[in-house]
């Protein structure tokens, strides 16, 4: 079974108490459909175990077949030079079939960024390389698409795009 | 039929095959590179576009070790020109079309019930040895963490 070979660490985005028994780590891609499918379903599980559990979103755009994903992986990163990872994942995955350059910019402008800093950040190799290192990360640790979860470290296989799936997954977690 | 695909330490069967109307790909021209060989059922089906779509994207860490990838199924080349060119693939797509699927046989890596190349991996060395065979169960997508893992030890190895 394939396993995450690169622990959390503090340069992950996480949601939830550190002190949390059930760690969820999430490979996604920004333009990836099937992501855009489990971010309300995160949403719920975040809710519903918000004391058992830290949620991890890592990068793993597949940027030949999505044009986008590239740009948006690199936005969210730039928000998160400025603390507002989260709040830029969101708006990218509820406006996932509008993610023109312009249209990233236009949610930092709504997040009230700091738009210089925003564009500085947004294709330097800080940014750049945090995303290459995720998806090696991913690549190395079995992940084939997104989007694909780790639970506790092991690879979730019984994922089917429906939030039991991913319930049951937090509840038998070892 | 189950064959046996050709293991580690056996010479890899050399080929020549088209990787596009006008171009030929020569396994002997890439000495010198370790080559993985990904075969693969069918362009189109969706477990092997993942598997292509994610060695494209892998190609750089691939570059890295010095190995160069090397799609193989039945498609013919204009199939295979069609789904490069949709999917943006950047490495070559081999047609193992006429006399068909030859190349699989020689390597174990043919499924005779169905008439196409099973989904197997290996990894030649720069030498032209086969370094690594892995034969995937129907459906699943390999990935490319196997891949490179065998990658890092050749390297180790090679220390």
């Amino acid at each position: 079974m394939s396993k995450l070979r690169t622990p959390v660490d503090n340069r992950d985005h996480t949601i939830g108490k550190p002190t949390a028994t059930v760690t969820l780590v999430e490979y996604g891609d920004y333009q990836c459909s099937h992501c855009g499918e489990a971010y309300p379903l995160i949403k719920k599980l975040l809710k519903e175990f918000s004391n058992e559990l830290l949620f991890v979103f890592r990068n793993f755009p597949l940027q030949e077949s999505h044009p986008e994903a590239m740009i948006a992986a690199e936005a969210a990163e730039a928000a998160g030079m400025q603390n507002k990872f989260w709040e830029m994942h969101d708006m990218i995955y509820e406006h996932q079939n509008e993610l023109s350059e312009n249209n990233l910019e236009y949610f930092a402008e709504t997040l009230g960024l700091n738009l210089d800093k925003f564009e500085n950040d947004w294709d330097s190799s800080n940014v750049t390389g945090k995303i290459e290192s995720d998806f090696e990360s991913g690549i190395r640790s079995g992940v084939n698409g997104t989007p694909t979860f780790f639970i506790n470290e092991k690879r979730l296989d019984t994922y089917n795009a429906t939030y039991e799936s991913l319930a049951d997954a937090v509840r038998n977690a070892e | 039929m189950q064959q046996t695909l050709l293991q580690k330490g056996t010479t890899a069967p050399n080929f020549e095959l088209d990787s596009t109307p006008d171009q030929k790909v020569k396994l002997s021209d890439l000495r010198g590179k370790r080559v993985i060989l990904a075969f693969y059922p069918a362009d189109w089906s969706p477990v092997c576009s993942d598997e292509m779509a994610l060695y494209n994207e892998t190609l750089k860490i691939f570059h890295r070790y010095n190995a160069q990838v090397l799609g193989i199924s039945v498609d013919s080349k204009w199939c295979h020109l069609a789904f490069s060119k949709h999917r943006n693939i950047h490495f070559p797509l081999l047609a193992d079309f006429e006399p068909k699927g030859k190349v699989s046989k020689e390597y174990g890596a043919y499924n005779e019930k169905e008439g196409t190349s099973l989904r197997a991996l290996f990894i030649v060395d720069e030498s032209g040895t086969i370094a690594w065979s892995y034969l995937s169960p129907e459906g699943i997508n390999p990935g490319a963490e196997r891949i490179l893992d065998e990658l890092d030890k050749m390297n180790t190895e090679k220390k």
